[in-house]
Protein backbone atom coordinates (compact mmCIF):
# COMPACT_ATOMS: atom_id res chain seq x y z
CA UNK A 1 0.00 0.00 0.00
CA UNK A 2 1.23 3.77 -0.73
CA UNK A 3 0.56 6.69 2.34
CA UNK A 4 0.93 9.84 1.91
CA UNK A 5 1.24 11.89 4.96
CA UNK A 6 0.95 16.31 4.72
CA UNK A 7 3.15 17.48 7.76
CA UNK A 8 3.27 21.28 8.74
CA UNK A 9 6.43 22.97 9.79
CA UNK A 10 5.59 25.07 12.59
CA UNK A 11 7.81 27.23 15.53
CA UNK A 12 8.07 25.77 18.60
CA UNK A 13 6.21 28.87 20.33
CA UNK A 14 7.95 28.30 24.14
CA UNK A 15 6.14 30.34 26.85
CA UNK A 16 5.54 33.96 24.98
CA UNK A 17 4.95 34.54 21.50
CA UNK A 18 6.53 37.82 20.05
CA UNK A 19 4.84 38.88 16.80
CA UNK A 20 7.23 40.56 14.31
CA UNK A 21 7.19 44.23 13.26
CA UNK A 22 4.49 44.16 11.23
CA UNK A 23 2.48 42.02 12.65
CA UNK A 24 2.01 39.23 9.49
CA UNK A 25 3.61 36.30 11.95
CA UNK A 26 5.48 35.12 14.82
CA UNK A 27 9.42 36.43 15.75
CA UNK A 28 10.82 32.81 15.43
CA UNK A 29 14.63 34.40 15.03
CA UNK A 30 15.27 32.56 18.47
CA UNK A 31 13.06 29.62 18.45
CA UNK A 32 13.35 25.95 17.11
CA UNK A 33 10.92 24.56 14.49
CA UNK A 34 8.83 21.04 14.59
CA UNK A 35 6.20 19.40 12.71
CA UNK A 36 2.58 20.30 14.11
CA UNK A 37 1.82 17.58 17.21
CA UNK A 38 -0.95 16.04 15.39
CA UNK A 39 0.99 15.44 11.89
CA UNK A 40 4.27 13.47 13.91
CA UNK A 41 1.13 11.11 14.59
CA UNK A 42 0.16 11.23 10.96
CA UNK A 43 4.07 10.45 10.51
CA UNK A 44 4.39 7.65 12.60
CA UNK A 45 1.22 6.18 11.81
CA UNK A 46 1.76 5.84 8.28
CA UNK A 47 5.60 4.20 9.11
CA UNK A 48 3.89 1.51 11.29
CA UNK A 49 1.87 0.48 8.34
CA UNK A 50 4.17 0.68 5.54
CA UNK A 51 6.33 -1.85 7.98
CA UNK A 52 3.24 -3.73 8.55
CA UNK A 53 1.93 -4.00 5.03
CA UNK A 54 4.58 -2.93 2.36
CA UNK A 55 4.83 -0.44 -0.20
CA UNK A 56 5.90 3.24 -0.07
CA UNK A 57 5.76 6.23 2.79
CA UNK A 58 5.59 10.34 0.80
CA UNK A 59 5.44 12.94 3.32
CA UNK A 60 4.53 16.22 1.48
CA UNK A 61 4.79 19.07 3.04
CA UNK A 62 3.74 22.65 2.02
CA UNK A 63 6.02 26.18 3.01
CA UNK A 64 9.30 27.70 2.76
CA UNK A 65 12.56 26.03 1.94
CA UNK A 66 13.34 25.44 5.10
CA UNK A 67 10.76 22.77 5.86
CA UNK A 68 13.27 20.38 4.57
CA UNK A 69 14.28 19.66 7.57
CA UNK A 70 11.04 18.84 8.63
CA UNK A 71 10.66 16.44 5.69
CA UNK A 72 14.15 15.18 6.65
CA UNK A 73 12.99 14.31 10.01
CA UNK A 74 10.13 12.40 8.84
CA UNK A 75 12.27 10.18 6.46
CA UNK A 76 14.64 9.67 9.53
CA UNK A 77 11.72 7.99 11.39
CA UNK A 78 11.32 5.65 7.95
CA UNK A 79 9.05 7.84 5.42
CA UNK A 80 10.44 6.36 2.36
CA UNK A 81 10.48 10.26 0.48
CA UNK A 82 9.52 13.28 0.57
CA UNK A 83 7.89 16.43 -1.41
CA UNK A 84 7.85 20.01 -0.58
CA UNK A 85 5.70 22.42 -2.01
CA UNK A 86 7.43 25.55 -1.75
CA UNK A 87 6.08 28.64 -1.01
CA UNK A 88 7.11 31.75 1.33
CA UNK A 89 3.58 32.97 1.87
CA UNK A 90 1.24 31.74 3.87
CA UNK A 91 -1.79 29.55 2.25
CA UNK A 92 -4.69 29.81 3.85
CA UNK A 93 -7.06 26.72 3.51
CA UNK A 94 -8.18 26.44 0.36
CA UNK A 95 -5.07 27.58 -1.45
CA UNK A 96 -3.35 24.84 0.99
CA UNK A 97 -5.72 22.40 0.17
CA UNK A 98 -5.54 22.83 -3.78
CA UNK A 99 -2.08 22.86 -4.18
CA UNK A 100 -1.68 19.77 -2.48
CA UNK A 101 -3.83 18.71 -4.96
CA UNK A 102 -1.95 19.76 -7.57
CA UNK A 103 0.95 17.35 -6.14
CA UNK A 104 -1.35 14.49 -5.59
CA UNK A 105 -2.81 14.79 -9.24
CA UNK A 106 1.26 14.72 -10.43
CA UNK A 107 2.05 11.63 -8.28
CA UNK A 108 -1.13 9.76 -9.97
CA UNK A 109 0.13 10.87 -13.42
CA UNK A 110 3.24 8.89 -12.81
CA UNK A 111 1.33 6.39 -11.71
CA UNK A 112 1.94 6.56 -7.42
CA UNK A 113 -1.85 5.72 -6.16
CA UNK A 114 -1.72 6.39 -2.52
CA UNK A 115 -4.32 3.88 -0.59
CA UNK A 116 -4.48 6.47 2.47
CA UNK A 117 -3.81 10.39 3.06
CA UNK A 118 -2.80 11.45 6.59
CA UNK A 119 -3.39 15.16 7.85
CA UNK A 120 -3.12 16.10 10.97
CA UNK A 121 -6.84 16.94 11.91
CA UNK A 122 -5.79 20.49 12.51
CA UNK A 123 -2.13 22.46 12.40
CA UNK A 124 -0.78 23.77 15.89
CA UNK A 125 -0.54 27.33 14.49
CA UNK A 126 -3.01 28.51 12.17
CA UNK A 127 -5.59 25.69 12.97
CA UNK A 128 -7.93 25.83 9.89
CA UNK A 129 -9.60 22.53 10.23
CA UNK A 130 -10.23 22.11 6.51
CA UNK A 131 -7.28 20.88 4.21
CA UNK A 132 -7.55 17.54 4.97
CA UNK A 133 -11.28 17.73 4.02
CA UNK A 134 -11.03 19.77 1.10
CA UNK A 135 -8.56 17.78 -0.33
CA UNK A 136 -10.68 14.50 0.10
CA UNK A 137 -13.73 16.48 -1.59
CA UNK A 138 -11.41 17.06 -4.91
CA UNK A 139 -10.37 13.72 -5.03
CA UNK A 140 -13.79 12.24 -4.49
CA UNK A 141 -12.75 10.15 -1.33
CA UNK A 142 -14.01 9.93 2.13
CA UNK A 143 -12.51 11.29 5.08
CA UNK A 144 -12.73 10.80 8.79
CA UNK A 145 -11.90 13.42 11.11
CA UNK A 146 -10.24 13.52 14.15
CA UNK A 147 -8.82 10.19 14.59
CA UNK A 148 -7.37 8.67 17.60
CA UNK A 149 -7.62 5.05 16.92
CA UNK A 150 -7.26 3.01 13.04
CA UNK A 151 -7.35 -0.41 11.74
CA UNK A 152 -5.88 -1.17 8.11
CA UNK A 153 -7.82 -4.63 6.93
CA UNK A 154 -9.38 -5.97 3.60
CA UNK A 155 -9.30 -2.22 1.89
CA UNK A 156 -11.26 -0.69 4.68
CA UNK A 157 -10.53 1.46 7.34
CA UNK A 158 -11.90 1.53 10.52
CA UNK A 159 -11.36 4.62 12.43
CA UNK A 160 -12.09 5.60 15.76
CA UNK A 161 -12.45 9.16 17.18
CA UNK A 162 -12.84 10.07 20.86
CA UNK A 163 -16.13 11.71 22.02
CA UNK A 164 -17.20 13.22 25.86
CA UNK A 165 -18.88 9.46 26.72
CA UNK A 166 -17.05 7.09 25.01
CA UNK A 167 -15.86 6.71 20.97
CA UNK A 168 -17.37 6.88 17.55
CA UNK A 169 -16.42 4.40 14.81
CA UNK A 170 -16.08 4.37 11.39
CA UNK A 171 -15.62 1.90 8.48
CA UNK A 172 -14.68 3.62 5.32
CA UNK A 173 -13.74 2.08 2.41
CA UNK A 174 -10.00 2.54 0.74
CA UNK A 175 -8.30 4.73 -0.49
CA UNK A 176 -9.67 7.66 1.77
CA UNK A 177 -8.10 10.97 3.59
CA UNK A 178 -7.41 10.20 7.17
CA UNK A 179 -7.21 13.74 9.72
CA UNK A 180 -5.10 12.37 12.84
CA UNK A 181 -4.93 13.94 16.33
CA UNK A 182 -2.32 13.71 19.07
CA UNK A 183 -3.14 10.25 20.69
CA UNK A 184 -3.38 8.28 17.62
CA UNK A 185 0.25 6.82 18.71
CA UNK A 186 3.61 7.71 20.61
CA UNK A 187 5.43 8.76 18.25
CA UNK A 188 9.32 7.20 18.12
CA UNK A 189 12.79 9.32 18.47
CA UNK A 190 15.11 9.24 15.09
CA UNK A 191 17.70 6.55 15.42
CA UNK A 192 21.23 7.87 14.42
CA UNK A 193 21.23 5.41 11.63
CA UNK A 194 17.68 6.67 10.76
CA UNK A 195 19.22 10.31 10.45
CA UNK A 196 21.97 9.49 8.48
CA UNK A 197 19.64 6.86 5.96
CA UNK A 198 17.10 10.58 5.57
CA UNK A 199 20.33 12.59 4.33
CA UNK A 200 20.21 10.08 0.90
CA UNK A 201 16.35 9.93 0.99
CA UNK A 202 14.61 11.25 -2.44
CA UNK A 203 13.02 15.13 -1.86
CA UNK A 204 11.72 16.61 -4.69
CA UNK A 205 10.90 20.53 -4.58
CA UNK A 206 8.18 22.28 -6.62
CA UNK A 207 6.86 25.35 -6.59
CA UNK A 208 3.79 25.69 -4.62
CA UNK A 209 0.46 26.96 -6.93
CA UNK A 210 -0.98 29.47 -4.94
CA UNK A 211 -4.43 31.08 -5.65
CA UNK A 212 -6.45 34.39 -3.86
CA UNK A 213 -7.02 33.59 -0.39
CA UNK A 214 -10.53 33.44 0.68
CA UNK A 215 -9.63 34.22 4.00
CA UNK A 216 -7.02 37.36 4.18
CA UNK A 217 -4.97 37.50 7.24
CA UNK A 218 -5.48 41.18 7.75
CA UNK A 219 -2.88 41.06 11.15
CA UNK A 220 -1.70 38.83 14.04
CA UNK A 221 -2.31 40.37 17.45
CA UNK A 222 -1.56 38.76 21.21
CA UNK A 223 -5.17 38.35 23.49
CA UNK A 224 -5.46 40.92 25.97
CA UNK A 225 -4.61 39.85 29.92
CA UNK A 226 -1.38 38.36 29.07
CA UNK A 227 1.50 38.34 31.41
CA UNK A 228 -1.07 38.81 34.41
CA UNK A 229 2.03 38.11 37.08
CA UNK A 230 1.12 35.20 39.99
CA UNK A 231 0.52 36.76 43.75
CA UNK A 232 3.33 34.78 45.58
CA UNK A 233 2.10 32.26 48.19
CA UNK A 234 5.19 31.13 49.31
CA UNK A 235 8.36 29.49 49.30
CA UNK A 236 8.50 25.64 49.37
CA UNK A 237 6.24 23.52 51.90
CA UNK A 238 6.07 26.57 54.17
CA UNK A 239 3.53 27.80 51.31
CA UNK A 240 0.91 24.83 52.02
CA UNK A 241 -1.43 26.61 54.27
CA UNK A 242 -1.69 29.10 51.89
CA UNK A 243 -2.59 27.35 48.93
CA UNK A 244 -5.10 25.14 51.10
CA UNK A 245 -7.02 28.67 52.08
CA UNK A 246 -6.82 29.18 47.99
CA UNK A 247 -8.68 25.45 47.40
CA UNK A 248 -11.33 26.64 50.32
CA UNK A 249 -12.54 29.85 48.89
CA UNK A 250 -12.85 28.13 45.67
CA UNK A 251 -15.06 25.99 47.91
CA UNK A 252 -13.22 22.57 47.46
CA UNK A 253 -12.62 22.40 50.45
CA UNK A 254 -14.88 22.83 53.36
CA UNK B 1 -29.79 36.47 6.34
CA UNK B 2 -27.35 34.16 7.66
CA UNK B 3 -27.98 29.91 8.27
CA UNK B 4 -26.80 29.03 11.55
CA UNK B 5 -25.99 25.05 11.93
CA UNK B 6 -27.03 23.91 15.19
CA UNK B 7 -26.35 21.05 17.24
CA UNK B 8 -27.91 19.54 19.57
CA UNK B 9 -28.43 16.36 22.39
CA UNK B 10 -31.13 15.68 24.59
CA UNK B 11 -33.50 17.78 22.79
CA UNK B 12 -31.43 21.07 23.80
CA UNK B 13 -29.54 22.95 21.46
CA UNK B 14 -26.31 22.62 22.51
CA UNK B 15 -24.40 25.89 24.32
CA UNK B 16 -21.84 26.40 21.70
CA UNK B 17 -24.34 26.54 18.76
CA UNK B 18 -26.35 29.07 21.49
CA UNK B 19 -22.95 31.30 21.29
CA UNK B 20 -22.73 30.77 17.30
CA UNK B 21 -26.42 32.55 17.22
CA UNK B 22 -25.02 35.48 18.99
CA UNK B 23 -22.65 36.08 16.70
CA UNK B 24 -24.20 35.30 13.57
CA UNK B 25 -27.04 37.74 15.35
CA UNK B 26 -24.33 40.19 14.55
CA UNK B 27 -22.98 39.22 11.34
CA UNK B 28 -26.99 39.78 10.27
CA UNK B 29 -27.20 42.80 11.45
CA UNK B 30 -31.14 42.88 11.62
CA UNK B 31 -31.37 40.56 8.76
CA UNK B 32 -32.94 37.56 9.04
CA UNK B 33 -31.29 34.56 10.78
CA UNK B 34 -32.33 31.14 10.04
CA UNK B 35 -31.05 27.55 11.72
CA UNK B 36 -30.61 24.37 10.98
CA UNK B 37 -30.93 21.38 12.65
CA UNK B 38 -30.79 17.37 12.00
CA UNK B 39 -31.04 14.15 13.74
CA UNK B 40 -33.39 12.84 16.54
CA UNK B 41 -34.60 15.74 18.96
CA UNK B 42 -34.29 18.25 16.02
CA UNK B 43 -37.24 19.67 16.88
CA UNK B 44 -37.67 20.04 20.16
CA UNK B 45 -34.36 21.70 20.33
CA UNK B 46 -35.78 23.96 17.31
CA UNK B 47 -38.51 25.34 20.14
CA UNK B 48 -36.61 27.92 22.05
CA UNK B 49 -34.33 28.75 19.33
CA UNK B 50 -36.49 31.97 18.56
CA UNK B 51 -35.85 33.66 21.92
CA UNK B 52 -32.41 33.60 20.29
CA UNK B 53 -33.28 35.69 17.31
CA UNK B 54 -34.17 32.62 14.82
CA UNK B 55 -36.64 33.66 12.91
CA UNK B 56 -36.70 29.83 10.98
CA UNK B 57 -35.65 27.22 11.62
CA UNK B 58 -35.66 24.33 9.03
CA UNK B 59 -35.58 20.49 10.42
CA UNK B 60 -33.51 18.20 7.80
CA UNK B 61 -35.48 15.20 8.01
CA UNK B 62 -33.82 11.76 6.44
CA UNK B 63 -33.59 8.61 8.44
CA UNK B 64 -29.86 8.82 7.64
CA UNK B 65 -29.12 11.78 9.81
CA UNK B 66 -29.93 9.70 12.69
CA UNK B 67 -26.43 9.02 13.20
CA UNK B 68 -23.35 11.49 12.87
CA UNK B 69 -23.14 11.72 9.00
CA UNK B 70 -20.61 14.87 8.15
CA UNK B 71 -20.94 15.14 4.28
CA UNK B 72 -24.90 14.50 4.53
CA UNK B 73 -25.23 17.26 6.88
CA UNK B 74 -22.79 19.59 4.93
CA UNK B 75 -24.98 18.43 1.83
CA UNK B 76 -28.14 19.93 3.96
CA UNK B 77 -26.48 23.63 3.97
CA UNK B 78 -25.74 23.19 0.45
CA UNK B 79 -29.58 22.44 -0.59
CA UNK B 80 -30.24 25.47 2.16
CA UNK B 81 -27.22 27.94 0.48
CA UNK B 82 -28.64 27.42 -2.61
CA UNK B 83 -32.38 28.26 -1.88
CA UNK B 84 -31.81 30.96 0.45
CA UNK B 85 -28.54 32.85 -0.82
CA UNK B 86 -27.24 32.86 2.68
CA UNK B 87 -24.47 36.01 3.05
CA UNK B 88 -22.82 33.69 5.64
CA UNK B 89 -23.43 30.62 7.21
CA UNK B 90 -21.85 29.90 10.69
CA UNK B 91 -21.79 26.69 13.44
CA UNK B 92 -20.33 26.20 16.63
CA UNK B 93 -16.90 26.08 16.77
CA UNK B 94 -16.53 21.97 18.32
CA UNK B 95 -15.09 19.21 16.75
CA UNK B 96 -17.94 18.67 14.60
CA UNK B 97 -18.90 22.08 13.75
CA UNK B 98 -15.66 22.89 12.46
CA UNK B 99 -16.00 18.92 10.76
CA UNK B 100 -19.04 19.94 8.73
CA UNK B 101 -18.77 23.38 7.66
CA UNK B 102 -15.50 22.33 6.27
CA UNK B 103 -16.99 19.65 4.36
CA UNK B 104 -19.95 22.22 3.21
CA UNK B 105 -16.85 24.60 2.54
CA UNK B 106 -15.19 21.77 0.51
CA UNK B 107 -18.64 21.29 -1.48
CA UNK B 108 -19.35 25.15 -2.31
CA UNK B 109 -15.58 25.92 -2.95
CA UNK B 110 -16.21 28.59 -0.18
CA UNK B 111 -14.18 29.93 2.57
CA UNK B 112 -13.95 28.95 6.14
CA UNK B 113 -12.77 30.99 9.09
CA UNK B 114 -12.40 28.80 11.48
CA UNK B 115 -12.58 29.54 15.48
CA UNK B 116 -13.65 33.06 15.24
CA UNK B 117 -14.28 35.32 18.33
CA UNK B 118 -15.68 38.53 17.10
CA UNK B 119 -16.96 39.66 13.86
CA UNK B 120 -18.01 42.75 12.01
CA UNK B 121 -21.08 42.87 9.50
CA UNK B 122 -20.11 43.72 5.89
CA UNK B 123 -18.76 42.42 2.71
CA UNK B 124 -15.66 41.39 2.96
CA UNK B 125 -16.89 39.98 6.63
CA UNK B 126 -14.55 41.12 8.96
CA UNK B 127 -13.45 38.52 11.61
CA UNK B 128 -11.33 37.82 14.17
CA UNK B 129 -10.19 34.26 14.71
CA UNK B 130 -7.98 32.21 17.35
CA UNK B 131 -4.55 30.75 16.35
CA UNK B 132 -2.14 28.72 18.68
CA UNK B 133 -5.74 27.21 20.52
CA UNK B 134 -6.07 31.06 21.84
CA UNK B 135 -2.62 32.58 22.31
CA UNK B 136 -2.76 34.66 19.50
CA UNK B 137 -5.61 36.16 17.34
CA UNK B 138 -5.77 37.06 13.86
CA UNK B 139 -7.90 39.45 11.94
CA UNK B 140 -9.16 38.39 8.81
CA UNK B 141 -11.42 39.47 5.92
CA UNK B 142 -13.26 36.38 4.31
CA UNK B 143 -14.16 36.98 0.35
CA UNK B 144 -16.66 34.83 -1.56
CA UNK B 145 -20.26 34.74 -2.74
CA UNK B 146 -20.79 32.94 1.35
CA UNK B 147 -19.02 33.39 4.26
CA UNK B 148 -18.67 30.36 6.34
CA UNK B 149 -16.93 30.65 10.30
CA UNK B 150 -17.34 28.49 13.42
CA UNK B 151 -17.28 30.29 16.55
CA UNK B 152 -14.97 29.47 18.96
CA UNK B 153 -16.54 27.79 22.10
CA UNK B 154 -16.88 30.29 25.20
CA UNK B 155 -15.37 33.16 23.87
CA UNK B 156 -18.96 34.96 23.09
CA UNK B 157 -22.28 34.90 25.17
CA UNK B 158 -25.00 33.67 23.97
CA UNK B 159 -28.18 35.81 24.87
CA UNK B 160 -32.39 35.92 25.00
CA UNK B 161 -33.45 38.57 22.79
CA UNK B 162 -36.66 38.30 23.30
CA UNK B 163 -38.53 36.84 19.79
CA UNK B 164 -41.16 34.74 19.64
CA UNK B 165 -41.37 30.90 18.47
CA UNK B 166 -39.02 30.52 15.65
CA UNK B 167 -41.21 28.68 12.39
CA UNK B 168 -40.72 25.77 11.77
CA UNK B 169 -39.88 24.38 8.75
CA UNK B 170 -39.42 20.49 7.63
CA UNK B 171 -37.63 19.62 4.46
CA UNK B 172 -36.25 16.16 3.17
CA UNK B 173 -32.67 16.50 1.79
CA UNK B 174 -31.46 14.72 -1.52
CA UNK B 175 -28.91 12.73 -0.43
CA UNK B 176 -26.88 10.26 -2.10
CA UNK B 177 -25.01 7.06 -1.32
CA UNK B 178 -21.42 8.87 -1.23
CA UNK B 179 -22.72 11.51 1.34
CA UNK B 180 -23.26 8.83 3.45
CA UNK B 181 -19.98 6.72 3.37
CA UNK B 182 -18.61 8.32 6.27
CA UNK B 183 -20.33 8.11 9.29
CA UNK B 184 -20.69 6.37 12.29
CA UNK B 185 -21.36 2.88 12.30
CA UNK B 186 -21.14 2.30 16.08
CA UNK B 187 -20.82 3.86 19.31
CA UNK B 188 -18.59 2.62 22.19
CA UNK B 189 -19.79 3.81 25.83
CA UNK B 190 -17.01 4.11 27.99
CA UNK B 191 -17.17 2.64 31.57
CA UNK B 192 -16.96 5.67 34.58
CA UNK B 193 -14.66 3.08 36.08
CA UNK B 194 -11.87 5.29 35.52
CA UNK B 195 -12.69 8.21 38.01
CA UNK B 196 -12.92 11.59 37.74
CA UNK B 197 -13.04 12.96 33.94
CA UNK B 198 -10.37 15.36 33.35
CA UNK B 199 -12.24 17.49 31.43
CA UNK B 200 -15.14 17.95 33.97
CA UNK B 201 -12.87 17.63 37.27
CA UNK B 202 -12.97 20.87 39.36
CA UNK B 203 -10.00 19.95 40.94
CA UNK B 204 -6.92 19.25 39.01
CA UNK B 205 -3.19 18.32 39.91
CA UNK B 206 -0.63 18.20 36.45
CA UNK B 207 3.13 17.97 36.96
CA UNK B 208 5.14 17.92 34.07
CA UNK B 209 8.42 16.54 33.42
CA UNK B 210 9.65 17.67 37.15
CA UNK B 211 8.05 14.97 38.44
CA UNK B 212 10.80 13.21 36.98
CA UNK B 213 9.76 9.47 36.49
CA UNK B 214 5.76 7.98 36.21
CA UNK B 215 6.67 6.94 40.20
CA UNK B 216 6.75 10.83 40.52
CA UNK B 217 2.94 10.97 39.73
CA UNK B 218 2.18 9.55 43.80
CA UNK B 219 1.78 12.35 45.57
CA UNK B 220 -0.16 14.26 43.03
CA UNK B 221 -2.90 11.03 42.38
CA UNK B 222 -2.53 11.16 46.52
CA UNK B 223 -3.79 14.99 46.71
CA UNK B 224 -6.54 14.59 43.63
CA UNK B 225 -7.68 11.67 44.80
CA UNK B 226 -8.38 13.22 48.66
CA UNK B 227 -10.29 16.57 46.83
CA UNK B 228 -12.15 14.04 44.44
CA UNK B 229 -10.32 15.71 41.79
CA UNK B 230 -8.08 14.59 38.37
CA UNK B 231 -4.31 13.91 37.97
CA UNK B 232 -3.22 15.87 34.37
CA UNK B 233 0.37 16.10 32.94
CA UNK B 234 1.60 17.79 30.34
CA UNK B 235 2.91 17.17 26.97
CA UNK B 236 6.59 16.37 27.82
CA UNK B 237 5.24 13.74 30.04
CA UNK B 238 3.41 11.48 27.37
CA UNK B 239 6.07 12.48 25.34
CA UNK B 240 8.13 10.88 27.46
CA UNK B 241 6.20 8.09 27.54
CA UNK B 242 5.41 8.34 31.48
CA UNK B 243 1.30 9.11 31.22
CA UNK B 244 -1.18 8.08 28.93
CA UNK B 245 -2.21 10.86 26.04
CA UNK B 246 -5.52 10.75 27.67
CA UNK B 247 -4.45 12.74 30.89
CA UNK B 248 -2.54 15.09 28.75
CA UNK B 249 -4.02 19.18 29.43
CA UNK B 250 -3.18 21.29 26.10
CA UNK B 251 -3.89 22.18 22.79
CA UNK B 252 -3.76 18.91 21.26
CA UNK B 253 -4.79 17.12 24.65
CA UNK B 254 -7.38 17.65 27.12
CA UNK B 255 -9.36 21.06 27.79
CA UNK B 256 -9.68 21.72 31.35
CA UNK B 257 -11.70 24.01 33.12
CA UNK B 258 -11.74 23.39 36.55
CA UNK B 259 -11.98 25.36 39.70
CA UNK B 260 -8.66 25.22 40.85
CA UNK B 261 -5.70 24.23 38.21
CA UNK B 262 -2.38 23.13 40.19
CA UNK B 263 0.39 23.00 37.73
CA UNK B 264 3.20 21.53 39.05
CA UNK B 265 6.64 21.65 36.88
CA UNK B 266 5.09 23.52 34.40
CA UNK B 267 7.50 26.05 31.88
CA UNK B 268 3.72 27.01 30.56
CA UNK B 269 4.38 26.91 27.01
CA UNK B 270 1.69 28.24 24.62
CA UNK B 271 0.85 24.64 24.01
CA UNK B 272 -0.09 23.85 27.72
CA UNK B 273 -1.61 27.46 28.65
CA UNK B 274 -3.94 26.64 25.72
CA UNK B 275 -5.28 23.52 27.39
CA UNK B 276 -5.91 25.28 30.77
CA UNK B 277 -7.15 28.71 30.14
CA UNK B 278 -10.59 27.50 30.94
CA UNK B 279 -9.76 26.98 34.71
CA UNK B 280 -10.75 29.58 37.01
CA UNK B 281 -8.05 29.95 39.19
CA UNK B 282 -4.25 28.92 38.49
CA UNK B 283 -1.64 27.84 40.84
CA UNK B 284 2.10 27.06 39.49
CA UNK B 285 4.11 25.48 41.63
CA UNK B 286 8.05 25.71 39.90
CA UNK B 287 11.70 25.90 41.28
CA UNK B 288 11.96 28.80 38.27
CA UNK B 289 10.58 32.33 39.38
CA UNK B 290 11.22 33.35 35.73
CA UNK B 291 9.16 30.62 34.67
CA UNK B 292 6.30 31.58 31.90
CA UNK B 293 3.66 30.11 33.82
CA UNK B 294 4.53 32.44 36.69
CA UNK B 295 3.34 35.17 34.66
CA UNK B 296 0.09 33.26 33.14
CA UNK B 297 -1.09 32.11 36.65
CA UNK B 298 -3.10 33.78 39.47
CA UNK B 299 -0.83 32.06 42.78
CA UNK B 300 2.43 30.79 42.41
CA UNK B 301 4.39 28.91 44.70
CA UNK B 302 8.21 28.72 44.50
CA UNK B 303 9.46 25.37 45.51
CA UNK B 304 10.11 21.58 44.58
CA UNK B 305 6.76 19.93 43.36
CA UNK B 306 8.06 16.88 45.42
CA UNK B 307 8.31 18.95 48.53
CA UNK B 308 5.24 20.75 48.32
CA UNK B 309 2.52 18.25 47.25
CA UNK B 310 3.19 16.14 49.89
CA UNK B 311 3.02 19.06 52.27
CA UNK B 312 -0.09 20.64 50.77
CA UNK B 313 -1.50 16.69 51.43
CA UNK B 314 -0.36 16.74 54.73
CA UNK B 315 -2.30 20.44 55.04
CA UNK B 316 -5.51 19.00 54.26
CA UNK B 317 -5.07 15.96 55.97
CA UNK B 318 -4.54 18.36 59.45
CA UNK B 319 -7.38 20.28 58.05
CA UNK B 320 -9.76 17.52 57.89
CA UNK B 321 -9.96 16.74 54.52
CA UNK B 322 -10.52 13.36 53.08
Amino acid sequence: MNILVCAKRVPMTGGTIVLTEDEQSIQTRHLGFTISPHEECGVEEAVRLIEANGGESVVLALGPSEAEEQLRDAMSLGIDRATLLETADEFDGQATAAAIVVAIEAERAAGVEFDLIFFGNESADSGNYQVGIRVAHALGRPCVTGVKGIVVQDGRARCEQETASGRDVYDVPLPAVVTVKEGLNLPRYPSVPGRLRAKRKPLATSAAVGRDPGVEKLRLRLPPGQGKQAEILGHGPEAAPAVVEVLRRAGLVA
Amino acid sequence: MTLVYVEHQDGRPDDASLQAIALAREIAGGAPLHALLAGPGAEHAAAGLGAHGVATAHIAEHEALATHAPVALARCIGELIDRLSPAAVAAAGSERGNEVLAHAAALGDLPLAANCIAAEAGDPLTVTRIRWGGSLLEDARLHGPVKLLTVAPHTVEAAEVGGGPAAVERFTPSLGEADLVVRVVETVQQSSEGGVNLADARFVVSCGRGAGSPEGFAPAEELAALLGGAVGCSRAVTIAGWRSHTDQVGQTGTKIAPEVYLACGISGATQHMAGCKGAKRIIAVNIDPEAPIIANADYAVIGDLHEVIPAITAELRKAGAG
